[in-house]
This record gives structure tokens, sequence and C-alpha cells, in this order.
């Protein structure tokens, strides 16, 4: 028997329908600090809309939402970063002509607290300068960081997309692929910085990941979305195993397996 | 924030080291700013008649409104139609006052702040009620507000002065036939060919006044919330994702620019001593504004000195150079009628559309990204 430590994360039969189509379907899931769990699906399952749905960029249709014992269904995209539920974007997301030094101060600042100083100018703020400095560093990008986020390559806008994820702290950090598009090079830098938030410890990470070899690697979860519904959810061997998870991600039909 | 004094004071060096590496660009810019500066700063010394007077105090009262519209629509990206209508609240709250209670620095300050007032409201209803909507949305509703106020401005006349506007008296020490300063025979002493008299006041008024509004918005744009605004310029999903509540930041530079206009309303006001529809609230007031901005470059502050500078010069100057050009010419065929003064808003014209082409940011914006 284990002790199911309090859940950081919750989600309660959470639903969301586009015109008839459910794009998540009654998902209810619990999700521990100290836990990485990897979400895999076919395109289109849905791992993405939940993300939506839980860091509120789109209303549910029904079911609700809960950091720790706090209600956050209703709260504003805002709200719920500042609730400490921070996540980063499968499609880059990023201040395209702000430099990228700026992007990633904006989360440290955000963070903080300190958007509405109106009259203090920024260079006075020396700790965001030197907050901002560290995770352009972790993340490799301190050599261009005075260059617009518009002008980085693809590989370094994705690590700009986890930089900014980094700097705002959150307790739920939520990875939408992001190694999707990187070179070989590139790709164990950020899995090395998921392994790192990992070993904190309190901190509960979802992680949308396709690569096979990255899931097994990372996973102490794995949950399965197949048509917006949760078809599957436990031990990585486990689930990877089940006949249903071949099928439906791998491809290979159930009878090959069994 | 009293951690490590040393090393803090280390990196703000080291940033403002990475901020001197200047572009031929950004020299060219400032060379040109610190020139209009002087000008501005100098202008009852340099030049003597009453209409450079008048074009220096304008270029000093449209420098705030064209910048505090830059917080909006260059840093935030609000597209609203209702700033002169701010503008008119400042004017017309100080305009209307002054006539009815006589000249008096109370009657600017409480008719001022009155103005100032009711413009920081109604921006904050606009704003919350219609902020979260699309930008066209948002548009359309600041036009219909400006467009009623217009309305109610010519229809109220009994407070308004309707379309004729409203002349009033302003307090003695801004008035021409003040002396500021008298020699022993009790004449007015003159500076450099220059009586120091209540025009001299006024001007300085006018320029002090606005001097310190444009450095209120050069720091806000300098300060953590300058940063916002912009994040929510360029991507307003991820500001939000990372923590800002981007309805209510939209909310508050409406409001702050609506402020700010309003301030610059009531320096207006005092310098012209005549607030009506077309000094103060007209629509062709916000062409202007909308041109200068996109002349001098949004999103720049900057833009709002050069932008309003270069259309000022123009909308006062043009003519008089066609004039003399027409003159100069005029034993030749054709180009002497292509330069009559009558023309002149087709050569205005021209003149925008190439410094469009040729500053597609706009002027402070293009000289800004330029490389070495
Ligand atoms: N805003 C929306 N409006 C309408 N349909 C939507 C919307 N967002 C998502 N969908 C639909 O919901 C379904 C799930 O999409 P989602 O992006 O969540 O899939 P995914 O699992 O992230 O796929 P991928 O692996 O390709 O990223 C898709 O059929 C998609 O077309
Ligand atoms: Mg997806």
């Amino acid at each position: 028997m284990i002790v199911i430590a309090p859940h950081s994360l919750t989600t309660e039969d959470l639903t969301i329908r586009f015109g008839g189509h459910s794009a998540v379907n009654a998902v209810s899931c619990g999700f521990s600090p100290g836990e990485l769990t990897v979400i895999v699906g076919p395109n289109g399952a849905g791992k993405t809309t939940y993300f939506n749905l839980i860091s509120g960029q789109l209303p549910p249709s029904e079911g609700r939402i809960f950091k720790g014992d706090l209600d956050i269904t209703r709260l504003s995209p805002s709200a719920r970063a500042k609730a400490g539920i921070g996540r980063a974007f499968q499609l880059t997301s990023l201040f395209p002509r702000l430099s990228v030094l700026e992007n990633v101060r904006l989360a440290v600042q955000a963070r903080a607290g300190l958007g509405p100083r109106l009259l203090q100018k920024v260079s006075r703020f020396t700790q965001t300068w030197e907050a901002a400095d560290r995770h352009l560093e972790a993340t490799r990008l301190t050599d261009v960081a005075y260059l617009p986020a518009a002008a980085l390559s693809h590989g370094d806008q994705r690590k700009l997309e986890v930089a900014l994820l980094l700097a705002m702290q959150p307790d739920i950090f939520m990875f939408d692929e992001p190694t999707a598009g990187m070179s070989v090079d590139e790709a164990p830098l950020i899995l090395e910085l998921i392994e790192n938030i990992r070993k904190d410890g309190a901190k509960t990470i979802l992680l949308v990941e396709h690569k096979m070899d990255v899931v097994r690697a990372l996973a102490d979860r794995i949950i399965v979305l197949h048509n917006g519904e949760l078809v599957a959810d436990g031990k990585p061997d486990d689930v990877i195993a089940l006949p249903i998870v071949r099928e439906i991600y791998l491809g290979i039909p159930a009878e090959d397996v069994a | 924030m009293s951690g490590v004094p040393e090393m803090a004071n280390a990196g703000a060096a080291g940033r403002s080291v990475a901020a001197l590496r200047r572009t031929s660009g950004q020299v060219v810019l400032h060379l040109i700013l610190a020139g209009i500066f002087l000008c501005l700063a100098l202008a009852p010394f340099l030049f003597g008649d009453v209409r450079s007077q008048q074009v220096a105090a304008r270029i000093c009262v449209f420098i705030v409104l064209v910048a505090s519209y830059d917080l909006l629509i260059g840093y935030t990206g609000i597209v609203s139609f209702a700033h002169t209508m701010f503008f008119g609240f400042g004017a017309y709250g100080a305009a209307m006052t002054l006539r009815a209670w006589g000249p008096g620095w109370d009657a600017i300050l409480i008719g001022g702040a009155a103005g100032v007032l009711a413009a920081f409201v109604l921006a904050a209803l606009i704003g919350l009620l219609s902020l979260r909507v699309k930008a066209i949305f948002f548009a359309m509703v600041t036009l219909a507000a400006a467009s009623v106020m217009m309305v109610l401005a010519s229809q109220l006349s009994d407070l308004t002065g309707g379309e004729d506007g409203i002349t009033y008296r302003v307090p003695g020490l801004l008035k021409p036939a003040t002396k500021l300063l008298t020699d022993a025979d009790g004449k007015v002493v003159r500076l450099f060919g220059v009586a120091l008299n209540g025009k001299i006041a006024a001007y300085y008024f006018v320029f002090l006044s606005c001097l310190v509004l444009f450095g209120v918005m050069l720091r806000i744009v300098a300060s953590p919330l300058g940063t916002v605004l912009q994040a929510i310029r360029e991507n307003e999903l991820r500001a939000e994702a990372i923590g800002y509540r981007v309805v209510a930041y939209r909310t508050a530079v409406f409001c702050l620019a609506a402020v700010l206009a309003a301030l610059a309303g009531i320096v207006w006001a005092v310098w012209l001593k005549y607030t009506g529809p077309d000094t103060a609230l007209s629509f062709a007031i916000m062409i202007d504004v909308l041109l200068m901005v996109v002349i001098g470059g949004m999103g720049t502050m900057t833009g709002a000195v050069i932008g309003v500078t270069v259309m000022s010069l123009a909308q006062y100057y043009l003519k008089d150079l066609m004039q003399a050009g027409a003159d100069a010419t005029a034993a030749l065929p054709l180009i002497p009628d292509l330069l009559n003064p009558d023309r002149w808003l087709l050569w205005l014209g021209i003149l925008f559309i190439l410094l469009v082409y040729f500053f597609p940011a706009g002027i402070a914006g293009t000289l800004l990204k330029k490389d070495r």
C-alpha cells in the first residue's frame, strides 16, 4: 500500500466541448509534489487542451480544478500564475520584439509582483536582473541576451520558452513538448533542467512528450489521453505494457501484443 | 534590497556600459532631440515674434499630448480615438472655471482638477466596460464617446460657449503687461533684448509644465510598468500567462494617458486664453496626433518630440516657404504655379508620404533601429 501524498493539483470531471466534440472529456486526475507525470496520447488527443484548462486559457464546460485545496476553476490565467501554476507552450509564445533578457525579466518581475511600479526605473531592481541572468545562464541563452526574441533560432526560442517558465518559479510546472523541433544536442539540456526541478522534490511536473526514450527516462508516472478521455494511468512500465497504449499510441494492433 | 550594494552597483554599471554603446542612428537622434530641447528652452530669446512663440508653445503642449497617446498606441497597442476628448476635459475644466471665477490660480487648479478627474473617471468606465473586447470594438467605443462629447460641448453652449468656445483672462503673472523685473526707473528689464514680461512667464509656465509631464512619461516607460505594457502589446496571451492581469494594466494605462492628456489640456487652455472645439476637442486634432505619433515613431516616446516638431513646423511654415519658393522662381514656367501657397496641403501630403516611405518605423523608430 502506497501512502498517497496530498495532491497539489487535481482535476475533477474536467470537460470542454467545442461544438459537439469533447476535446477533454471528464478527466479526473490528481498530481502530487515531487512527481513527474508524463502525458501521452496521439495527435489531437486533448493534451494541450487539458493544459489550457488547467492554466486557464480555456474555461471548462464542466468540472473543477484545484490547486491544493484552492478551487481555481474560475480564476483568470494571471491569477492562476500567481497561485503557482506555470506552463510553457507547445507553440512558442514569446514577446518577439523584446530582448531575450527582457522576456525573462518580465517573468521574474511578475513573480516578484513589481509590475505596477511606474515611477522607479527598471535598472534599480538589481535582484530582478540577477535572477533573469541566472535563468538565462541555466538555459544557455546568455550569449543572445540582448537580441530580440524573434531573432533567435528555433531551438533557442524553445529554450526561452522554458526559461520563462523557470523564471515564474511556480509549484506546478507544465511542459508541452518542450523539446519538439530541437536538435539532438539541444534537447538534453532541457531534459536536464526538468530533471533538476524534479530533484527539488516539492514541485509537481506535468510533461507532454512523444519521444518514448525521454518518457522512459523521466517519468514517475504516465497518463494516457485518447479522444479527450483518460484511458490509462500508472507506473511507466505498466502503462507502456498495456495493450490499449500499444494500440492507440504506438500504433501496434492489440492482437499483435496479446 | 540592501543585500550586496557593491555587486548591485557593478551590475548596474555593466548595464549602463552596454547602453552606452550607441549606434550612429542613436547619436543622430540624440543630437536632434538636444537641438529641439534647446530651441524650446530658449524660444523667447531665439525667436522674438509672437507667431514663433505660439509655435513653440504648441510644440510643448502637443509633445505631452502625443507622448501620452504613444503610451497607448505605441507601448500598449491600444487604439483609441478619444484622446483629444480627454485633452478637452482638462482644457474646458480650466476654461469654464476661469470664466466663472475670474482669473486666478485657484480657478486653474480647481477647474483643471475637475477636468482631470472627469477624464480619469470616464477613462476608467470605458476601460473597464470595453477593454476586454476586441481592439476594433474598443476603438469604436472611443470614437462614439468622443463624438458624444463633441455634440455635448456644442449643445451645452451656456457652459462651454458652444461652437464659439470660451475666452477668459488668466492670472496676472501670465499677462503680457506684467513686468517680471523692473529696473530703477520702473521699466521692465530686458535680457538679450527681450522684455521680461508676463508673456515670458506664460511661455515658461507652458515649457516647464510640459517638461515635467514629459519627464514623468519618460520615467514611466523606463519603469517595470513600461515593460509590462510592451509585453501586453507584444503578446497578450503570454503576458497574462506569466501573471499580469492584462485587463487591469490596459485600463490603468488608459486612465493614466487620459489624465496626462487632460493635464496638457489645462496648460493649453492657460496659454491660449481661449478654449473651443477647434483648439481642444475636434477630430482634426485627433488626426494631427495620429499623424505625429506615426511620423515620430510609435513606442519610442522621443518620437513624440520629433513628430510634433516636424508636423507643427510644416503646418505653420510650409505656406511661407512655398510663397518664398514661388517668388524666387517667378520667372520660370509651371514651378511657381506648383509652389503656390494655396497648394500647401498637397505638399504636406507629399511630405508625409515621403517621411513614411523613408522612415517606415517613424523618424525616431527608424533611427533607433539603424545599425552603426
Ligand atoms: N480552441 C479550440 N476550438 C476548437 N477546437 C479545438 C480548440 N482547441 C483544441 N481543439 C480541438 O481539440 C482537440 C484536441 O486538441 P489538442 O491540441 O489538445 O491535442 P494534443 O493532444 O495537444 O495534440 P498534439 O499532440 O497534436 O499537440 C483537437 O481535435 C483540436 O482540433
Ligand atoms: Mg498539443
